[in-house]
């Protein structure tokens, strides 16, 4: 089975977040919980359409992950920038991804 | 400008406290998402991949430099310095918290500014020709016609809940710069053989998943009926519009399945019943409107042209930047300069706070107060003396705001993309930046000539690829990313849809790609004057095919 963590948006600021092993919703992927399990991804899913029916979060969705040399990184390219945030420099300052983002 | 009335202030100011206590209710949990996420659409804010979005209108792309100033403080305040202007004339921030936008619409009605019906299935902002009121060649300025729809159809209760999104675009000159026939509706303003100002009357156009060339439907359309005609074709599409399938829903694809000569004979019918009512338009209303968009009082500076003859021998830069983003005002002693947001190397359409406020200053000193948005994502001062050129041209390149290439191979337009979209398949920024910077050598963009690449990360074609020169249209394959190139597209007076090339590319072979195309050009053009799009046409794209796959390659 493929590896997996919940994501969602937060209620307040649309800040992307990730549900970590303690039940909080983390900025950082890398603090996920990751579900590597049936019975886990169920917790997930569970977890994630309480927190939309409280109000906590919206966009709620699990998503396919894979862990390389201890980091976590999404399969899609999508839910990597969503992680990374712009892959561009944007404002002054700002780094976006480092490293090529292309391969799948 | 047109300037709020009483009513106007009243109106969105009371909007504003509405959408405050909406977003009050949901942040305490009395909303939930399904019930809010239409009104907050209502009021332009959209939940993008990282934050929220909120896109603000700007009509037809025209606000004066106390306005810019207020996009430039949202930008500081609420976001993360920076707004980024789209290819519908309007400013979209990437960062606000939900939580802060009713203070933004605050800040917003303040100077008269709003987010209505930038989002949903409604009349979206009608866009204009970006050098509407100055240009040399135009008929009669647009703008008070945009802005007569804007308030026609500004929360119009029957035509709130369409099938889709409705976009119009009014143009005042035979040369498109509005892209009027990519729209549902496009407006010509034109004058007949007596004199009489009315429209050529388009309808249909479109991008996205399925482009079409918007049908002329009517040749002249005299002015007093603009409301009602339009109301007729409106009712149309309301009533027969598809609303069993959303990528079926616009009118294009009514138009296409009707038959324009049909759809043309149902809007005459609605008209019919129509053309005497109160929707016909008297002159003094066109008249009033029209008098909030009278050109500056221009004085005559005659002394620029001496001038800016001196100043370009002396400055290269300052030559270049003059032959290619100043364009010929109505009044021989003007000019209407682009401010380019294209930067070599940069992202199309970004501005910060801080240039923002710059422009504002300029605009101020120098342009009368006025400044335009261009559907190409830069910005525009319709009216500066030559005289003043020299001035304006300093203070922009401080804050590399001056990069001479309107129109050129890097005066790209591209989507958010991936880097922030939540529709999108693939990045166009990044793409963007890289053929920029590839191209970005003036005297290799002079020698290449006119010639407009647009970038869209998925195929909702916000980025305009189907009317680019060189279009690119990003999508996912295999989980990575891979850009489809199409030719000879153009959005002007002589619309077409550009052709798919050939199988897509690897992100990073499309610059290759790009440069092996512009190579081909180069090399079988007739003569410099020949643009890109001109000599495609000419020889179609057999040649380009052999250039990019080899010439036993399959036609694709």
């Amino acid at each position: 089975m493929v590896d997996k963590v919940l994501t969602a948006n937060r209620l307040s600021d649309g800040i992307s977040v990730w549900l970590d092993a303690a039940g909080n919703w983390v900025e950082s992927l890398q603090d996920a919980f990751v579900a590597r399990h049936a019975e886990a991804v169920a917790a997930l899913e569970a977890t994630g359409k309480t927190a939309f029916a409280d109000n906590k979060v919206v966009d709620v969705n699990v998503i396919d992950i894979e862990e390389v040399n201890g980091v976590l990184r999404p399969l899609r390219l999508r839910e990597r920038v969503r992680a990374e945030g712009p892959t561009i420099e944007y404002a002054p300052g700002y780094k976006g991804l480092t490293g090529p983002v292309h391969a799948a | 400008m047109y300037r709020y009335d009483e009513f106007d202030h009243a109106f969105v100011h009371d909007r504003v406290e509405q959408f405050r206590d909406q977003v009050t209710r949901r942040l305490s949990g009395e909303l939930a998402e399904d019930a809010f996420k239409p009104l907050r659409l209502m009021n332009g804010v959209y939940l993008q991949l990282h934050a929220y979005m909120l896109r603000v209108a700007i009509p037809y792309g025209t606000l004066n430099s106390k306005q810019m100033r207020m996009l430039a403080h949202i930008a500081r305040k609420y976001d993360r310095g920076y707004g980024h202007f789209t290819t519908r004339q309007n400013i979209q921030y990437n960062w606000p918290k939900l939580s802060d936008t009713p203070d933004i619409l605050a800040d917003l009605a303040s100077v008269e500014m709003h987010a209505i019906q930038t989002s949903g299935n409604c009349i979206r902002n009608v866009t204009a020709d970006h050098f509407a009121g100055a240009a040399a060649d135009e008929v009669a300025d647009p703008r008070p016609y945009a802005e007569i729809l804007r308030q026609w159809s500004s929360v119009h209760p029957e035509f709130s809940f369409l099938p889709r999104k409705f976009k119009i675009a009014v143009t005042g000159a035979e040369r498109d710069r509005a892209a009027i026939q990519v729209h549902d509706i496009g407006l010509h303003l034109k004058k007949n053989d007596k004199g009489e100002i009315g429209f050529a009357v388009y309808v249909g156009g479109g991008q996205g998943r399925t482009p079409m060339i918007a049908k002329k439907i009517r040749d002249f359309l005299p002015e007093e009926d603009l409301l009602s005609y339009t109301t007729a074709i409106m009712r149309v599409y309301n009533l027969h519009g598809r609303r069993d399938n959303k990528y079926k829903a616009r009118i294009k694809i009514l138009v296409h399945e009707t038959g324009a000569e049909e759809l043309a004979r149902q809007v005459d019918v609605e008209f019919a019943d129509l053309k005497n009512t109160e929707l016909k338009l008297p002159d003094t209303d066109i008249q009033a409107i029209s008098s909030y968009f009278a050109l500056p009082a221009l004085s005559e500076r005659p002394e620029g042209w001496a001038n800016l003859a001196r100043w370009k021998k002396a400055d290269e830069g300052f030559a270049r930047w003059i032959d290619q983003n100043v364009q010929p005002h109505s009044h021989p002693d003007y000019g209407m300069v682009t401010i380019s947001l294209k930067p070599i190397g940069g992202i199309p359409g970004d501005a910060s706070d801080a240039q923002m406020d710059l422009v504002a200053d300029i605009a101020e000193e120098y342009a009368f107060d006025e400044i335009r948005v261009s559907h190409e994502q830069n910005l525009i001062l319709p009216h500066v003396a030559l005289a003043d050129l020299e001035a304006v041209y300093r203070g922009l390149v401080s804050s590399g705001l001056a990069t001479a290439n309107a129109g050129l191979i890097t005066d790209i337009i591209a989507c958010p993309g991936l880097d922030y979209c939540a529709l999108a398949n693939a990045r166009s920024i990044p793409l963007s930046q890289e053929i920029s910077t590839r191209f970005g050598d003036p005297a290799r963009q002079a020698e290449i000539g006119e010639l407009k690449i647009k970038i869209s990360g998925c195929i909702n074609a916000c980025g305009h690829h189907h009317v680019g020169h060189i279009g690119l249209l990003g999508v996912e394959k295999k989980g990575a990313e891979l850009y489809q190139i199409t030719l000879g597209g153009s959005g002007d007076e002589n619309t077409s849809i550009g052709e798919i090339i050939g199988r897509g590319f690897e992100p990073e072979k499309v610059t290759d790609a790009i440069e092996t195309i512009v190579e081909t050009y180069l090399g079988l053009r007739n003569d410099p004057s020949e643009i890109f799009l001109e000599a495609y046409r000419r020889v179609g794209p057999q040649p380009f095919k052999d250039a990019l796959y080899g010439s036993t390659a399959a036609a694709a």
